[in-house]
């Protein structure tokens, strides 16, 4: 269960046991964090959601996209769902490789593809109203109507 | 039968997380532009997946298929 969808928070020394091998010489791990700020504008909590089965298989791809590229990673990650405050962690990926410049690469690799097609959206709530991030006035995260073939199957 | 999901701001617009109907044989775009009709949604540059795996437009839906709408993600 290296990979996860979890509505409680999340521990993150769980995540990164998961990595731990003998052959390692670095882990890395990333924290993802409710921001309070975003250009400006208060965000009072976020909800996330996530279509929870094809999120984990799209989590395991992205393990098995890391395996290919950087000889001997390990990677675990889980991604919480439901109400997060200020600060709550929304995300961990741990990578644990035999050299440290492969672990930090492979980590930051990790979080760009959740972003690209792991299926999952936050809620912010603002003072002044709630938005789903992903639509079309706050982001376009597709610009060609779906993810370019290279990010699925890369 | 299919089951068809909505996701996030899709849900809301729908007011069902999923609604189960018989759309074997259609196309993705050819179901895309039936529930634009119906739910006056926008699905343009909205993904679908078909059994956990996106697909195309031009896929064609198998009886017993679960087809779901994929807005763009903004997990992490």
């Amino acid at each position: 269960m290296n990979f996860e969808i979890s509505k409680d928070p999340i521990d993150i020394q769980s995540v990164i046991d998961k990595v731990v091998q003998r052959e390692a010489g670095a882990i890395t791990t990333f924290i993802g964090t409710v921001r309070e700020l975003t250009h400006g504008k208060k965000t009072l909590y976020l909800i996330y959601e996530a279509y929870e089965s094809m999120a984990v298989k799209k989590l395991e791809q992205i393990g098995t996209e890391i395996k290919e590229r950087w000889n001997g990673a390990e990677v675990a990650i889980t991604h919480r769902t439901g109400k997060l405050d200020i600060t709550d962690v929304a995300v961990v990926i741990a990578v644990s490789t035999p050299h440290r410049a492969d672990a930090y690469e492979a980590n930051r690799y990790a979080i760009e593809r959740i972003k690209e097609i792991v299926p999952i959206w936050k809620k912010e709530h603002w003072e002044d109203g709630e938005e789903w991030i992903g639509n079309q006035l706050e982001t376009v995260a597709y610009p060609k109507g779906k993810p370019e073939a290279k990010d699925l199957n890369e | 039968m299919n089951k068809i999901m909505f996701f996030a701001h899709l849900r809301d617009r729908v007011g069902e997380e999923s609604v189960t109907k018989d759309v074997s044989g259609k196309t993705i775009s050819e179901l895309k532009q039936m529930l634009e009709e119906n739910y006056e949604l926008k699905l343009d540059s909205v993904m679908a997946a078909v059994n956990e795996e996106f697909a195309s437009d031009d896929e064609v839906i198998q009886d017993g298929d679960t087809i779901a709408f994929i807005p763009p993600v903004s997990g992490g």
